[in-house]
């Protein structure tokens, strides 16, 4: 789409939209939020940067394959849930770290880092279809 | 090593061998058979050294659990009946594999053949060893398997493709019955081993369900076994190579229907319906399969239907289950798998060395090949039935056991006179008359075959000999404890390989007698039997055929109906059976919602919001182009995303906007991507079931809806998660907790479904992108794309 506005609006619009879907998917344990709206917000943010300046800019910018992404989210989410087996708990069993960095307590939890997971996968999968699709509609 | 792993070992050794035949085979090459023959002769010697211990009527059960919660073993159940076959396996696996080291000699697939052989040969012992019920069908279910590799050995042949592929369904398919006829014996009496099975007799015949059960087991020992009317496969089955017709589908695994039958006996034999079924089958088998063998010219062919006619015979005798045919079974199994191995062989061996094994175009041969003459004529005088070979006892026998008694013994009698006389035919057709007379020219010159060829037959033709020589010791090692594990008592055979004057002599004379006569008019005798099967014109092998065609015509049939290929009538189908589930069984059922209580006071805000919502619909639906229509869609879903906010579900509320505005995108992109017109130019014929699909629908989903907020809360679960959320999980957000941590498995199943829903779109999306492009522009393969792939 070739609209001056948007290429201008853009590149703000879509930091301030992945750094928002990354304080979504953050504080999702507590408030509401959390993987699976962060990752459809930063997809969202990845659509319009693509309506912008065209799919290439976005898989330049991505760097990765989305699908690649997606991959590695199911991963970190499975191996999150493994981490317990160490521990000798059920499979998915929530584990907490609570190290004291700066002098601020900072919580960390394999639940957290599933989450993380969520958020790929759902970047990755959603992400790789849209850009496809969005990629058709160049070409064609 | 104790006595449970040992025999364990023994019974794996065959795998094990399997597994390093093609590595031998390409080190060594044909003669590889001399050391893979080790194999079977080893577990021939280890199972010999029971016998001393089995053949006073023990047994030997060991095992380990298989699957403990449900009580099944893999174990094994080694007494005289099982014992017998194991030593017949081993024994003849040992001359087979020297056989085929000749047969197959240069052939670049040999090692695949040994692999192939050596698989069979341990299924087919685990077969006749197993104890466990189902480990019995394990693997009887491999030996199906393997017989449909080895029969298919020559897949560059469409015959032996076929013939492969017949025999797995029929056999396969018979297996499958067995299954549940095993299935059904569990269930009732709760007996998961044959040896308990063995003491629970009574039961068994007495449950209700009696007669299911037998007709299931039959119905995977008949196609095994290669009972009228599953008979077909076992000649067309010929297109194996020679040294798998000899072990597979003469001397073992057709057996295995036998030896099934003859396990089950002390358990399932015995009643009217056994004593019916099994002789009317296995006498029509007989005779079916005699008249049959006379027909054909091949010598494999006529070797093959005699096979069946063998195995129809041992079925009538196991049906008719007396003390004494009982016993004419047991040696008459064992003569038959010596006799007819042999025979097999011999024609092999007269293939491989003139290139033909067409009846008519071989004879004379007798002083090119005398060695083969005197093997062949060995085992045709046991097949004939003379002094003093083991076919003889056995025949004496079976006419002992028939010619005494009621009409159907009698009947029988005649039948099984009948089937004899012109297997004796055939037997001399097969060992006589190709090297008798004057000789013919055939494709190669004939030679005397090669040691490794000549030897399995020489060894099984004088074992048939021996066997009756030294009849005394051979009943005690063998045919007495076999008889008295059939039997389930202990029974002694004594028969010598002499005339007993009597009824059996006279009636081993007449079939002698009928034998030389249809010996000598045998060619008459085919063009007769040709004319009256050209006359029928149909049989179980065309109907096979004609069976399957069926089956992909209505394959095709029902696919086509299904899957027309195209997208509205897939909606349409859908959506009217989303509507019929949703509103037929509150009417059906008269669960109808009650009309919904509507409060008084709504707040200003919250009815503006829903007439936002009820805008939405007119625009949808009186949009211009599909476009608007899309984007118009999404006003609903905002809607609705507000009330969800309004009602403290922000996690919700934020989904639902995030989940409308990428559906709104991706729609978008999809209708571009399909090319169609831009507005919607649907006639009213169609518009107006189309609307009233999509009104009974969303009316299902209302009233749906509706009737579960009749029902009172239950607040259980929500309680736990309020009450836990916190102090387990740490998070003071219930839905998130609920996403990652309660129910955090079934995240992690969604995350995958999602992550395969998205590759599966994006192959969809590349498979139509490229054939498009292929279509644009042929030259260009792999196209360059903006950013990496």
């Amino acid at each position: 789409m070739n609209s001056v506005i948007l290429r201008t609006v853009a590149p703000a619009l879509v930091s301030l939209m992945v750094l928002f879907s990354i304080f979504v998917l953050l504080r999702g344990h507590n408030e509401p939020g959390g993987g699976f709206i962060g990752g459809l917000i930063a997809v969202a943010a990845l659509s319009i940067y693509g309506i912008a300046f065209g799919v290439g800019a976005v898989r330049r910018a991505l760097y990765f394959h989305p699908i690649v992404i997606a991959g590695s989210g199911l991963l970190l989410a499975t191996v999150s849930g493994l981490v317990s087996a160490f521990f000798g708990v059920p499979f998915m069993t929530g584990l907490w770290v609570t190290p004291v960095i700066l002098g601020t307590e900072i919580p960390l939890a394999t639940v957290m880092s599933f989450d993380v997971g969520v958020y790929l996968v759902v970047v990755g999968a959603i992400g790789a279809v849209a850009l496809s699709l969005e990629e058709e509609e160049d070409e064609t | 090593m104790s006595a449970a792993s040992l025999t364990l070992f023994v019974l794996l050794s065959p795998f094990i061998a399997a597994a390093l035949a093609p590595l031998a085979t390409r080190l060594m090459g044909y003669r590889a058979a001399w050391l893979l023959a080790l194999i079977p002769a080893g577990i021939f010697v280890y199972f010999a050294r029971l016998s001393s211990g089995v053949s006073g009527g023990g047994t030997v059960t060991q095992g380990y659990d298989w699957i403990p919660s449900l009580g099944l073993r893999f174990s094994w159940l080694i007494d005289g009946l099982s014992l017998s076959f194991a030593l017949l396996i081993s024994g003849i696996g040992a001359l087979i594999v020297l056989y085929a080291g000749g047969y197959l000699k240069g052939n670049a697939q040999q090692g695949r053949f040994f692999a192939y052989i050596l698989l069979f040969m341990g299924s087919m012992l685990g077969v006749v060893v197993s104890d466990g019920l189902f480990t019995l069908f394990v693997f009887w279910e491999l030996t199906s398997i393997t017989s449909f590799l080895l029969i298919g050995f020559e897949h560059e042949r469409a015959a032996a493709r076929r013939a492969a592929f017949q025999a797995l369904v029929v056999t396969g398919g018979g297996g499958l019955s067995l299954l549940a006829g095993l299935l059904l014996i569990w269930n009732v009496t709760g007996i998961s081993d044959l040896s308990g099975l063995l003491a629970a007799g009574e039961v068994v015949r007495a449950a209700p369900l009696y007669p299911v059960m037998l007709i299931l087991i039959l119905g995977g020992a008949f196609t095994k076994s290669a009972q009228f009317p599953f008979h077909f496969w076992l000649p067309n089955a010929m297109e194996a190579p020679t040294p798998v017709s000899a072990y597979l589908h003469s001397a073992t695994m057709v057996k295995a229907g036998v030896y099934l039958l003859m396990r089950l006996f002390p358990v399932m034999g015995g009643t009217v319906l056994w004593e019916t079924v099994l002789p009317l089958f296995g006498a029509a088998t007989l005779l079916f399969g005699a008249v049959l063998a006379v027909r054909h010219v091949d010598l494999k062919m006529m070797l093959a239907y005699t096979t069946m006619a063998s195995l129809g015979l041992l079925v009538m005798l196991t049906g008719f289950g007396t003390e004494r045919a009982i016993d004419a079974a047991v040696l008459y199994l064992v003569a038959h798998a010596l006799f007819k191995g042999a025979l097999f062989m011999v024609s092999g061996i007269i293939d491989h060395e003139t290139g033909t094994r067409n009846l008519t175009k071989l004879g004379g041969l007798r002083s090119a090949m005398p060695l083969t003459f005197a093997i062949a004529m060995a085992a045709a005088l046991s097949m004939g039935g003379f002094i003093p070979f083991l076919g003889f006892v056995a025949k004496e026998e079976i006419y002992a056991a028939l010619a005494q008694g009621d009409a159907a013994l009698l009947a029988a009698c005649l039948v099984a006179v009948l089937g004899n006389a012109l297997m004796f035919a055939v037997a001399f057709a097969v060992a006589l008359k190709p090297f008798w007379g004057e000789t013919l020219e055939t494709p190669k010159h004939a030679h005397e075959a090669p040691v490794l060829l000549w030897l399995g037959p020489a060894v099984m033709s004088l074992a048939g000999l021996l066997a009756a020589l030294f009849a005394p010791s051979f009943h005690a090692a063998i045919s007495s404890p076999m008889a008295s594990a059939i039997a389930g008592e202990a029974r002694v055979i004594d028969l010598l390989p002499l005339p007993h004057w009597g009824l059996p002599l006279a009636l081993s004379l007449l079939t002698v007698a009928i034998g030389i006569a249809f010996y000598v008019g045998l060619a008459s005798l085919r063009a007769a039997v040709t004319r009256l099967l050209d006359a029928i014109g149909w049989g179980p092998d065309r109907g096979f055929d004609q069976t399957i065609a069926g089956l992909v015509r209505f394959a095709t049939a029902v696919t086509r109906s299904l899957q027309p290929g195209r997208l509205d009538s897939y909606m349409t189908v859908t959506f009217v059976l989303v509507a019929l589930v949703l509103l037929l069984p509150p009417v059906v059922y008269g669960e109808l919602a009650r009309a919904p209580f509507f409060p008084a006071h709504i707040p200003w805000h919250e009815l503006a919001i829903l007439l936002l919502a009820a805008v939405g619909l007119p625009a949808v639906i009186f949009a211009k182009d599909r476009l608007t229509a899309i984007v118009s869609l999404g006003i609903q879903g905002f809607s609705v995303a507000m009330i969800f906010l309004l009602y403290g579900a922000p996690d919700l509320a934020f989904t639902q906007f995030m989940v409308e505005t990428l559906s709104v995108v991706i729609l978008t992109l999809v209708m571009t991507r399909l090319r169609l017109s831009p507005s919607d130019k649907r006639p009213l014929v169609q518009v107006l079931p189309d609307a009233a699909i999509a009104i009974a629908c969303g009316l299902g989903v209302m009233l749906f809806l509706m009737k579960v907020t009749e029902v009172p809360f239950d607040s259980t679960l929500s309680d736990f998660f309020e009450q836990f959320s916190k102090p387990l999980a740490h998070g003071a957000n219930i839905v998130n907790v609920i996403i990652v941590d309660f129910r955090g498995t079934d995240t992690l199943g969604e995350i995958a479904v999602v992550m395969i829903a998205a590759l599966s779109i994006l192959s969809l999306i590349r498979v139509r992108a490229g054939g498009l492009r292929q279509a644009e522009d042929p030259a260009e393969e792999t196209p360059a794309q903006g950013g990496r792939r």
